[in-house]
């Protein structure tokens, strides 16, 4: 209660006095919380700039999770294709070489993404890649994107490898072709048994993208600093900015945890 | 059994290698329609890579496989128009775990045979009927036992309406008070007419419902005959000395 009257007070009251009192030493635990939390978020409309930034990591954090899944199993999916069918034998047909072909691309690319930070692989894109473009957002989009679907690839992979060889055998018994075995049976199972890493790797990309103020994108890490800075205090922006990624990794656990339940009804 | 003597599978010379294993040394077989064909030998014998053959799961090294009339190991055979013409048992069942029974028994006959939700629902019923499950029809694999898990497997193939049903050892994973009742679906099959290639360890199953038995000894088929001559009348002796061990 007293918190809440202080903070009435401190909002009714002027700049000045919430600048000027350089005194915390004077005040009340309460009061200094309550002062501290008026500079970091009220004084000069702050909040909007933390809403801004939330919406910024979460945008980023979206789209490049969708990227990274459209990418990471269509790279899956041609390495493990590549290993079921090929593995030690020779190519039979163009499609074989082809196959070939992409796995090596499909190589390079996890090795490349997977070896080097993703701090520069942002950079070389922000400054070399797209260097014409300052549309900074979607650069971070596409390079969290390209980052993630490296880490996905690797995890669905891990999923269809780990599907009995039997359940190819019986589709494939049945007259369905490699192609229809892989969306009626194979991807429903493996998708269900690499969820929690998914969901692990979703949660990873959340926090990875507070290096996007590197190229410029006030997201909600880059807003935390740029308070400390006008408002010399530390303390509230990080705690708060650490509780605002605390707030939207826990809404996602959640999300994951029931698609997660409704995947697992066949296992009784 | 059927008059009809029409050949449905012919193996001419069939050899099949692992690397440098070679585990089948050129098989020939004939299969009419209407044959049961019951397939015995030693474990590692090259049995189950036979059957394998049969449908190309396992691609023969040389030699051909005629099935109705068309050479399925030609490349430019579409070896899937094929299959759906020949159902296949295995004897880890291989049901889909995230599919229900029924949904199990009607994906390829309305991907495939593009039959209507409802014809393919009914059909699958009817059959599920014919073997006892029909109150499992919306459960998981994972709810059933061995032996209700091998008859669904059963009736999911014959949902195809395959020309020919193989059978992979398909009693050899159920514990021994199961297996009498899939041994029962499949003399019913046979009774009805089904052709049938069977791997098997069931020597009773065998002499009972086999028309033609052949064994396997280290990638060739040393005997083969009706049930009568073949159990009572061994000549080979590796086969003697077979099924001496297993009789």
């Amino acid at each position: 209660m007293q918190f809440l009257n202080m903070l009435a007070a401190s909002v009714g009251s002027t700049v000045s006095e919430a600048t000027s009192s350089g005194s915390d030493g004077d005040m009340g635990f309460w009061q200094s919380i309550g002062n501290r939390f008026y500079r970091t978020f009220i004084e000069e409309n702050r909040w909007k700039m933390f809403l801004d930034g939330l919406s910024k990591t979460v945008q980023i954090t979206i789209f490049a999770a969708l990227l990274g899944v459209a990418l990471g199993f269509l790279v899956a999916i041609i390495r493990s294709t590549h290993d079921l069918t090929l593995h030690k034998k020779k190519c039979k047909s163009f499609g074989d070489v082809l196959l070939k072909f992409f796995n090596i691309i499909c190589n390079i690319y996890i090795t490349i993404i997977r070896g080097t930070p993703v701090v520069i692989q942002l950079l070389i894109m922000y400054n070399i890649i797209f260097a014409s473009s300052r549309n900074a957002v979607m650069i971070a989009i596409l390079s969290f994107g390209i980052n993630s679907g490296a880490y996905v690839a690797e995890i669905v992979r891990s999923g269809i490898m780990s599907i009995d060889k039997g359940q190819f055998e019986a589709s494939r018994s049945i007259g369905f072709d490699y192609k229809s075995t892989m969306i009626h049976v194979i991807l429903p199972q493996a998708l269900k048994n690499i969820l929690p890493a998914l969901g692990n790797e979703f949660i990873v990309l959340v926090k990875e993208t507070s290096v996007a103020g590197y190229v410029a994108i006030m997201d909600l890490t880059k807003v935390g600093n740029t308070v400390i800075n006008r408002t010399y205090d530390a303390f509230t922006p990080l705690i708060s900015v650490a509780i605002f990624y605390l707030i939207v990794v826990l809404i996602l656990s959640f999300i994951l945890k029931r698609i997660e339940r409704r995947l697992r009804n066949s296992d009784h | 059994m059927t008059t009809d003597n029409k050949v449905l599978i012919k193996v001419e010379d069939l050899c099949k290698s692992f690397g440098d294993l070679k585990v089948l040394k050129g098989v020939n077989a004939e299969i009419k329609k209407g044959d049961v064909m019951v397939v015995i030998g030693a474990s590692g014998s090259g049995k189950s890579t036979f059957l394998r053959c049969l449908n190309l799961l396992e691609e023969p090294t040389s030699g051909t496989i005629t099935f109705e009339g068309v050479d399925i190991t030609a490349p430019s055979v579409n070896i899937n128009k094929h299959r759906q013409k020949m159902g296949m048992v295995f004897q880890q069942f291989n049901l889909f775990p995230h599919k229900t029974v029924l949904k199990n028994m009607t994906l390829g006959p309305r991907k495939l045979l593009k039959q209507s939700k409802k014809e393919a629902e009914e059909n699958a019923m009817k059959l599920l009927e014919r073997v006892g499950l029909a109150d499992k029809a919306n459960a998981y694999p994972n709810q059933l036992s061995g032996g209700q898990k091998q008859r669904v497997a059963i009736v999911r193939a014959l949902a195809m309406n395959p020309d020919v049903m193989l059978f992979d050892e398909p009693t050899s994973a159920l514990d021994p008070e199961m297996v009498g009742e899939v041994l029962e679906v499949m003399k019913q099959l046979a009774r009805e007419g089904m052709t049938m290639v069977v791997v098997t360890h069931e020597m009773g199953f065998a002499r009972e419902v086999g028309t033609d038995i052949v064994f396997v000894d280290e990638g060739v088929i040393v005997e083969q005959g009706s049930p009568k001559d073949f159990f009572e009348n061994p000549k080979n002796p590796r086969l003697k000395d077979f099924l001496s061990k297993v009789l």
